[in-house]
């Protein structure tokens, strides 16, 4: 093919029968101001939860808020110890690992270390519609069969109550701790577990002696998750639980957590800038920070402890 | 050696990853519409050196160049060069051969479709497939998955999807290391005949194919501090029969590498 | 150096084999409960709900009434907010993905950028719906509306677009992509033609996984002021509107039976979209990723 069309010089533009080519800063730059976005909105949050919270703590003295035990804002006679919702908070979520975090990590080793393949294909995203299915359902399967049965069972425990909320809210996360703990198990190199076989260990052994503390990590990251999701959960435990705030451990009366104070404000009639609009920022705030916390701390566990194989 | 009127010339190129050099000083000509080779024991740094060529090493973040890399007299590091532009003209086909994941027909039309191409494509694709003698093996099913092809028709297919850019010069970075002998002839006689309008350096570690199919031969060792450089470069011929430098022999015939 | 008998190693070995059943008998028993758990869910939802469900049902609105409650505002509520969050989800979550992926890559940028999304993952639901009700509801003076409800939504849904998206782009071979560059392709052609069609799968999968979250989320909604009894259809962007998981919230915290086998039946309806969603995800994913192999 003999060169008949002389190029042009390389790097001013055009070549004859070739079209210019969009221009490539402006996309490089739409892209990162949609990937700022990301970084603006946890600023966003946490302005608009300070900027009310700031407010609501001219009013109520940090000291109540926090070491209080009394919460009853929505009352004519206001008190604002959040530790009553925190302690609601704390009771369905410690209850609520009680169910989810053995379950989900022998369904773990289950998965990982015992199912024949056939049997994992299938379990496990049977596992996942579990975690997929939502929360305002859960609720409704809370209050209108879990807790008729435990009332069954003894007749002390009232409609709303912290213990079926939590056994719920327990299988709710029982798939995530099982998801991402078999994760972690399924990292673990075959050649550890094929050297403890080799000396003779059962089945049991190698599990909960070789595989578990290998993985440990990351079984500890997801343990955290799953409570940080726990004290997260807003719609089971505002359908099941209750209502009434109250600094107590008794699983078995209503209590209240700070996600469904937070859905019971929300819903009533409270005008913004009242006192009762506000504690929505101070509670959500707290929340907030919790949460956060908790996510920070699973992303430090495994980033410090993350196992080295070879 | 003295080449008159080359369509690439380096001159003192030296290429960095971070701070450390990976190849060094190089000062070579490529002769146009020759094929000119490169060879050298692995790691020496020929697929560095070939890729300064089309300045494919800008996508590597920590690589830098020094030296200057003249292209038709052009330099092509300088400021005011676009590397896509480049690119058109200093085409490329890869050790393993990469075609897309589409037909036949739109890897071809790729190159063209993306640069604008305002004239008849389907002949351009033509043209292009009959160039890479790829034509008649798959005129009859242009729609058909690319992948679908052999080892050696996938990579004619990637020669032919070069070729329909319209370059100047081809790089090839060891283009047959990945084919059977059979696939591995077929595209030595493709790039005799390519080399009659087009400047072609192949860069490969198999000397009896340097041997073969090269005009000119550079060849490039490794020292102790890991660097690569230029030791001598020369008609093919002469290289592979009676090579001036000594470590040129001692490679060629086997002592190492 | 003491050894033990032979008699005690057997022992022994027969002691470890003995509590390595029961171990295995209690990991098998956890699996079973969670998905006994979950058969007793269904079965109980089927048992209260199907026979609610007829035409009526789907048409009506919500009322005071158990026997003409009906969840067509609900209905359509959910899909306006749930099309509204999708389409903003994918735009920015494909754009954000691209950018850290490609542009940006291992930069200090991208990895902040990347920890930040890991924590925006893990706040709670409701707190998503604070920040709507200021933002989308006052700020930008969107008002209680589908559109605030949707972008409300769209952000909590975003680090799930984003990470299945960086996946997917992430998952495409270099290879490819040196032989776009190589053909004189600009970095944003190298994506368009080549990248985003390769991680096309993968990224629809994240939009389904997000859009099925987005249906079924509660509590940020009520946060940012939706409402909980609608006796209209949402005719524009701006209207006021309900969804279904708050149609069925509500019904199942009243007292009276018909509104509670109305919830049964709202919540199968939820469920077999949710079931459609999935079902069409993994047929598009399939189909996008088995038609170019050779």
């Amino acid at each position: 093919m003999a060169r008949d069309v002389v190029s042009p010089p390389l790097g001013h533009g055009t070549r004859s029968g070739w079209k210019r080519k969009l221009p490539e800063q402006a996309i490089a730059v739409v892209l990162f101001l949609s990937s700022s976005l990301s970084i603006l909105i946890t600023v966003c949050i946490v302005a608009v939860l300070l900027f009310e919270a700031i407010a609501f703590f001219a009013d109520v003295t940090l000291w109540e808020f926090i070491t209080g035990t009394r919460w009853t804002p929505l009352f004519s006679s206001k008190q604002f110890g959040v530790l009553a919702l925190v302690a609601g908070t704390t009771l369905t979520a410690v209850l609520a690992m009680a169910v989810a975090l053995p379950l989900g990590l022998l369904s773990a080793i289950y998965l990982s270390e015992y199912a024949p393949d056939r049997v994992r294909r299938v379990v496990k995203p049977i596992l996942e519609v579990l975690a997929g299915i939502p929360t305002v359902v859960y609720g409704y399967f809370a209050l209108l069969f879990v807790t008729p049965i435990l009332r069954g069972i003894s007749g002390d425990i009232a409609v709303f109550n912290a213990l079926s909320a939590s056994i719920v809210m327990g299988i709710m996360i029982l798939p995530m701790v099982s998801s991402l703990s078999e994760d972690a198990m399924r990292a673990v190199p075959r050649n550890l577990r094929e050297a403890a076989y080799a000396l003779g260990s059962t089945k049991l052994e190698v599990s909960t002696l070789v595989v578990v503390p290998a993985a440990l990590s990351g079984i500890m990251s997801a343990f955290i998750l799953a409570v940080s999701r726990a004290i997260g959960e807003t719609m089971i435990v505002t359908i099941a639980a209750g209502q009434n705030p109250s600094f107590t451990l008794n699983p078995f009366i209503p209590i209240e957590t700070m996600t469904a104070y937070i859905v019971q404000v929300s819903q009533g009639d409270a005008p913004a800038g009242s006192i009762e609009f506000k504690t929505i920022f101070a509670v959500a705030l707290l929340l907030f920070v919790i949460t956060l916390v908790m996510n920070l701390l699973s992303q430090y566990v495994v980033s410090r402890f993350r196992e080295e194989y070879e | 050696m003295q080449i008159l009127d080359p369509i690439l010339q380096t001159h003192g190129l030296s290429v960095y990853y971070d701070a450390k050099k990976a190849v060094t000083d190089v000062d070579l000509d490529v002769a146009r519409n020759r094929i000119t080779a490169i060879i050298g024991p692995s790691g020496c740094g020929k697929s560095t050196l070939l890729r300064c060529f089309n300045r494919m090493n800008d996508l590597i973040p920590s690589a830098r160049v020094e030296g200057q890399v003249l292209f038709d007299g052009l330099d092509l590091y300088g400021h005011d060069v676009d590397p896509t532009e480049i690119r058109y003209e200093i085409g490329m086909v890869f050790q393993r051969p990469n075609p897309f994941p589409k037909s036949i027909y739109d890897n071809v039309a790729f190159g063209p479709r993306i640069n604008g191409f305002q004239g008849d494509i389907a002949e351009l694709v033509e043209r292009s497939l009959v160039r890479a003698a790829l034509w008649d093996e798959v005129k009859d099913r242009l729609k058909a998955s690319a992948l679908s092809l052999s080892g050696g028709q996938q990579q004619r297919l990637c020669i032919a999807r070069a070729l329909a850019v319209e370059p100047r010069v081809i790089l090839m970075d060891e283009p047959c290391s990945a084919l059977d002998p059979i696939a591995t002839l077929a595209i030595e006689e493709l790039m005799r005949e390519l080399s009659e309008d087009y400047s072609i350096i192949i860069v490969t570690h198999n000397m009896q194919q340097a041997a073969r199919v090269s005009h000119y031969t550079a060849f490039l060792m490794v020292e102790e501090a890991r660097v690569g450089f230029l030791v001598e470069f020369g008609e093919s011929r002469q290289i592979f029969t009676n090579p001036e430098d000594e470590r040129t022999e001692a490679y060629i015939t086997g002592r190492f590498g | 150096m003491s050894i033990i008998s032979q008699s005690q190693f057997q022992r022994r070995r027969a002691r470890r084999k003995w509590m390595g059943r029961a171990f295995y008998g209690l990991c098998l028993l956890s699996v079973t409960i969670a998905l006994g758990m979950l058969a007793l869910l269904l079965v109980y939802l089927l048992i209260q709900g199907v026979t609610g469900i007829d035409w009526s049902f789907l048409t009506s609105f919500a009322s005071r009434h158990p026997d003409k409650a009906g969840i067509e505002a609900a209905m359509l509520g959910s899909i306006y907010v749930v099309i509204v969050a999708g389409v903003v989800s994918f735009t920015l979550g494909v754009a954000t993905a691209l950018y850290l992926e490609e542009y940006a890559a291992r930069s200090k940028f991208a990895k902040i950028a990347k920890i930040n999304i890991a924590n925006l993952a893990g706040v709670p639901s409701i707190v998503y719906g604070i920040l709507g009700l200021q933002i989308f509801v006052h700020s930008l003076h969107l008002g209680k509306s589908v559109l605030a409800g949707g972008f409300t939504l769209a952000l909590l849904v975003l680090p799930i677009v984003i990470v299945a998206a960086g996946e997917a782009v992430r998952a495409v071979p270099p290879s490819l992509r040196e032989g776009s560059y190589a053909l004189g392709a600009t970095r944003w052609q190298v994506l368009w033609h080549m990248v985003i069609p390769q991680a096309f799968p993968g990224i629809l999968t994240g939009v389904i996984l997000a859009v099925s979250r987005a249906i079924g989320e509660t509590a940020p909604l009520i946060a940012m002021g939706a409402l909980t009894f609608v006796p209209f259809t949402p005719d524009s962007p701006l209207s006021r509107f309900t969804v279904l998981p708050i149609q069925i919230f509500n019904w199942t915290s009243r007292p009276q039976a018909g509104f509670q086998e109305a919830a049964a039946a709202g919540i199968i309806v939820l469920l077999v979209i949710l079931l459609v969603m999935n079902a069409g995800a993994v047929f598009l994913r399939n189909r996008f990723q088995n038609k170019w192999e050779g």
